[in-house]
Order: structure tokens, then sequence, then C-alpha cells
């Protein structure tokens, strides 16, 4: 049974996620809730490793999540039901791709999403910065019974230093997240996250 | 296929950081490198893949595949693209079981997930530029963050309004006239 859910889950995030991996974001995590396939807490572990290794960023999710909750076999499940709307969609509009491109319900369709897509990337950033940007939820009225000490300063300065990075020299995300895992493996190591 | 695959393979294996990563070096690998696709095929492809919903890297590989050596090029090219993820994952999952709760590697979590957050804020802002132009666009955008992340609201419902807004706004717009 959790096989069928897991593919089902997957499945329905391949199908909607439209704008590629960080817009799919709030999809795979509102799945998570829902089916409670991990705790919501390690949703942002989920994210950092699936970030940091080869591959799809929603692949690699499928598979860490599928494997936590049902072993090699739901990791199968999971992966599979997230490629497969993909494929089937690909096999069917690639015949016309041309006509697909100027049809014009689809044009209408894509003006909606397109813009929704933004706004699903900024969510998925309120999801991952939970406990990391501040102690709790990052849109909290905490913020303001509780002013900065609601924030986590070494979270917000990490993310503060990692924008600087990608904006002024133009890093690429890569190298900016592993510089960041070093930065914060010596931090954790000498105590100062605490 | 067997080059195919390889290639497909490689891809899967040496491109860090998502799909989009992707996209420059399939391009290479399928015009430069092995002449599977024109230019403007692959410029199709790109604008088509990325409207779709799915995963880019997939729908580029079935597309790809298909063209090549019909349905089981497109199943060869997908596996391989998936492959390396899906092992290099199922391998990582069962280190980090092994291994303890050392605070170097909490803390070298934590700075990840705080450059990520950085990553995804970059992105929207990037993202925004090119898309968002009109009030309609900023109505739905604002109206997307605030339901998914606000109330709650679960994010494929949120897709499916905007979509039907999209195709309404259009027909409205052409006078209720849809071309085909």
């Amino acid at each position: 049974m959790t096989y069928l859910i897991l593919f089902l889950a997957f499945f329905r995030i391949g199908l909607f996620g439209f704008g590629g991996g960080l817009a799919m974001l709030p999809l795979l995590y509102q799945s998570i809730q829902q089916f409670a396939f991990m705790p919501a807490e390690e949703f942002s572990d989920l994210l950092a490793i699936s970030q940091v290794t080869p591959g799809p960023i929603i692949i690699n999710a499928a598979t860490y999540v599928g494997v936590h909750a049902a072993g090699i076999g739901g990791a199968a499940c999971a992966t599979i039901g997230v490629m497969l709307p993909s494929f089937i969609i690909m096999m069917i509009v690639s015949r016309f791709l041309q006509k697909f491109n100027d049809n014009a319900l689809v044009k209408g369709a894509f003006e909606g999403i397109r813009p929704v897509t933004i706004g699903l990337v900024v969510s998925a950033a309120m999801f991952v910065g939970q406990g990391v940007l501040a102690k709790g939820e990052v849109i909290s009225m905490a913020w303001i019974r509780e002013g900065l000490s609601y924030g986590n300063l070494i979270g917000l300065g990490i993310m503060a230093l990692a924008i600087l990075l990608m904006i002024i020299p133009r890093m690429k995300p890569l190298p900016v997240m592993l510089s960041m895992a070093g930065l914060g493996a010596i931090l954790g190591g000498t105590g100062v996250l605490g | 296929m067997g080059k195919l695959f390889i290639e497909f393979l490689k891809l899967g294996l040496f491109t860090i950081g998502g799909g989009v990563a992707m996209i420059p070096q399939m391009e290479q690998i399928a015009v430069k490198d092995n002449h599977w696709l024109t230019e403007e095929e692959v410029v199709d492809c790109i604008a088509v893949s990325q409207s779709l919903p799915g995963i880019i890297a997939i729908n580029m590989a079935t597309f790809i595949g298909r063209k090549l050596y019909g349905i089981r090029g497109a199943i060869c090219a997908t596996v391989a693209v998936a492959l390396p993820s899906f092992i290099i994952i199922l391998i990582v999952a069962a280190v980090l079981d092994q291994v303890g709760n050392y605070p170097w590697l909490t803390g070298a979590f934590f700075g990840v997930k705080a450059a990520i957050c950085g990553l995804i804020l970059v992105t929207a802002v990037r993202l925004g530029r090119q898309i968002l132009r009109t009030p309609f666009d900023w109505i739905l955008m604002i109206g997307a963050l605030g339901a998914i992340a606000f109330a709650g609201i679960n994010a494929v419902w949120v897709i499916l309004a905007a979509g039907i807004a999209g195709i309404v706004r259009s027909v409205i717009r052409s006078g209720g006239e849809v071309k085909r």
C-alpha cells in the first residue's frame, strides 16, 4: 500500500510541477506532510542533500523520500512516479512541438501559470527556512513579539553571504553551496551553532 | 542506442544543481557532439520542456530518445539520465543512517540550507524580472504565495486555478474567439 501511495503522490508532483525543480518544492513539502512520508522538519535536510548531489533535484528527492518511507522498492516507486508524467506528456507532445507552442489555449494557460511559479519558488524558501532563518516558521507574529531574537542570526547571515556571492562575483550555485557547507561545518564543529 | 545511454548517464552523473543546469550541457551533447538534433529543434524542445509540467531533464531526454529510436530510445534516455541520481541517493541515505550526529555535519547541513534559501530568493528575483510584467502577473504571484505559504492551500489547486485564469483572460482578450 505504501508503494502505491508513494507512486501516486509523486506522480501528482510530476504532473503539476511547472517551472523547474525549485517551483516543485511546495508540492513536495505538502505531499510529505499529507502522507507523513517523513517528519516535516527533515524536509530541509532532504533538500540540502538533493541540491548538492548530481542529477535533477526532484528525482533525488523522490529517491530519498521513497527509500526512507519504504526501502529500495519505495525509492523505485517514487522515482518512477515522478518521472512518468514528463515521459508520457512528452511522448504525446513531441509529435507536434511547433503546434503545441503556438496553441492559443496552451499559451493562455501558461500566461497564468508562469507568474504563479514565482510564488511557488518564494514559498519554497519559507518551507526550507523553518528553523534555519528563524526559531520556528519564517513568517510569524513572533517577529513582532520577540523582535530580532526570534531570528536565527547565523542562518540569516549565511543566507546573506550566499546571496552576495551569487550576485556580485556571480558565483555558480554549487560552489556557493559547498563553501557554505564548509563554513557551517566549521561553525558547528567549534560549537558556535550551539 | 548504447551511445545514447552512455551520454545521458554521464549527464545525470556529472550535472550537480538540478535540471536547469543540464540544459546547456544537453544542448552541447545533442547538437554539437552528436548531431542528434538541429539548432532549431533544440530551441523548440527547450521551450516546450520548460512550459510542460514535470522534470525538464526528463522531458528533454524523452524528446531526444524518441526522435532517435522511438519509444525504446525514449525509455533508454530517461532511465540513463535518472539512474545516477537513484544510485547515489540510495548510497547517501545508507551512509547518513550509519554516521552519528556530529556537530560539524549538522553544521554543514545548516550552511547548505541557509544558502539554499539565498539561492531560492536569487532565482525568484531573476525569474521575476523576466516574467512579472503586468499587474495580472503580480496578482497571481502574490495570490499563489499567500495561498500556499500562509493559507496552506494545496499547490495543485493553485496551479489549476492559475491555468484556468490564464485561459479565461486570453479568451476575454481575443473577444471570445480562440484560434487553433
